[in-house]
């Protein structure tokens, strides 16, 4: 995000980092926008930021230019919801405050975002977790009360069905493939499993967005993703994983030990050069 | 692309007369004259198609002397958006025009349906398989898909063609090779 575009990324005074408490000026539905938009901008910038580290590392070229347009739509979503939130609250911070200025503690993505990509299959596995996720969430989100909201997810459910597609087309592929596919396939999954009930976990903050119309309970966006996974699991030939154990409280700052790896590498730069761009 | 509103800019020319000694001239610029001069700004990716062939300029208004230009990306990453922003600016400056102002919409969100026929042509001169009718593809349990007529060579016509990859050098295109010619592809994607 540091680049030259004149309305983003110009910011010459240093932010300091601080918690995304809701300014005490902004209107208590502003608030809530400006802290529902800022999770889903999270979990896509997050995802931007692992799918991205796939270019040059792919099985094969073609996947190179696959996952990288696949970061770049996933990182186009990340700043117009971050620009938003950071309009919204009032404080007046810019999308590059926000990917860059805050610590682990402030970042509300959910943990399945940041976890290392180390193989493959567990990325394609990742990836239709998410995508499937992305896809029933801005269906539903493009008839939001909220006017941005919507206009946001109505373009990206275009973009995210076309991940979703792509990542269906490799597990079937890994799944029926070889048995070191399969074991990797469902490897992947098998990892992927206890995060992903965090995608699907109400609270105060999704109970009121969607009282209000603004946001949507991700509890209901549930059986729409079991019906789509669960139904591509099973034709790829493998498993949905029996577990019990589930890991939460991305979405109020607790997170992997992963989250500040990736921070470290995405905000270097902005914050040895505060202000930077080109 | 709604019609530019009446009124006439009035806008300041520099150049240099005879002698080489710089004058500013005084001209009125029509609103059809600074709609032409945008629509005819290249997308920088597919250079070819011109904004308006692309069906990413949405508006061009003019309020007295604020001339306001409103495009819509195509991906919400589309990395071109900002290059054709400062295009637009330019050529309204070389026109004479002072601080022209260029607004980015998401909504109703850009489909490869506003792509002009005139546009779906030149991408197959350019070599690139134009997009089919966009299909709103709902969420659905996964089960039979749709299949499209299969593509044409861009550059033999033959439709013996199939897709190599879902993504290609850029978001809105898909890498293709033909199996008659060995020729590979791009083929924009229907949106």
């Amino acid at each position: 995000m540091v680049r030259g575009s004149s309305d983003v990324g110009g910011a010459s005074e240093p932010v300091a980092s601080e918690p995304v408490a809701p300014e005490p000026g902004a209107t208590a539905d502003a608030r809530l926008v400006a802290t529902y938009a800022l999770r889903l901008g999270d979990d896509a910038l997050i995802s931007a930021q692992r799918m991205g580290e796939w270019i040059a590392a792919s099985p094969q070229l073609e996947e190179d230019v696959a996952l990288g347009n696949i970061a770049l739509d996933l990182l186009g979503q990340a700043r117009t919801l971050l620009s938003y939130a950071g309009a919204a609250d009032g404080a007046g911070r810019t999308e590059d405050d926000l990917a860059y200025q805050r610590d682990e503690r402030d970042f509300v993505n959910v943990q399945l975002c940041e976890l290392p990509n180390r193989d493959f299959g567990f990325t394609m596995a990742r990836l239709l977790v998410f995508a499937t996720y992305q896809c029933e969430l801005y269906d539903r989100l493009a008839g939001s009360a909220d006017e941005t909201l919507a206009a946001i997810a109505a373009k990206a459910v275009k973009e995210v069905r076309y991940h979703r597609d792509h990542a269906t087309q490799w597990l079937l592929r890994l799944g029926d493939g070889t048995d070191e596919s399969h074991a990797r396939a469902q490897a992947g999954l098998d990892r992927l499993w206890p995060y992903v009930p965090e995608l699907f976990a109400s609270d105060e903050l999704t109970d009121q967005v969607d009282r209000a119309g603004i946001g949507i309970d991700p509890a209901a966006l549930r059986p729409g993703f079991d019906a789509y996974v669960e139904a591509t699991i099973a034709q790829a030939t493998l498993d949905i994983p029996q577990t019990r154990v589930r890991h939460t409280g991305g979405r109020s700052g607790i997170h992997t030990e992963h989250l500040g790896y990736i921070l470290a590498e995405m905000q270097y730069l902005a914050r040895a050069h505060p202000g930077a761009h080109w | 692309m709604s019609a530019p509103n009446s009124g006439r800019v009035g806008t300041i020319r520099h150049s240099r007369d005879d002698a080489g000694q710089p004058v500013s001239r005084r001209t009125v610029i029509e609103p059809e004259e600074i709609r032409r001069l945008v629509a005819q700004v290249y997308d920088p990716e597919i250079p070819v198609l011109t904004i308006d062939d692309l069906g990413i300029l949405r508006d061009v208004s003019v309020d007295g002397e604020t001339v306001s230009v409103t495009i819509t990306p195509t991906y919400s990453g589309c990395p071109a958006l900002d290059t054709i922003a400062t295009d637009i600016k330019r050529v309204l400056h070389e026109a004479g025009i002072r601080r022209p102002q260029v607004r980015t919409v998401l909504a109703p969100a850009w489909t490869t349906d506003w792509m002009s026929d005139d546009g779906k042509r030149k991408l197959i001169d350019f070599g690139i398989a134009p997009p089919g009718p966009a299909v709103n593809r709902r969420s659905a349990v996964p089960g039979p898909v749709p299949l499209a007529l299969s593509l044409r060579c861009p550059q033999c016509g033959s439709p013996r063609t199939r897709e190599l990859s879902r993504f290609g050098s850029t978001a809105c295109k898909s890498l293709w090779v033909c199996d008659e010619c060995w020729e590979p592809f791009d083929h924009f994607k229907a949106l």
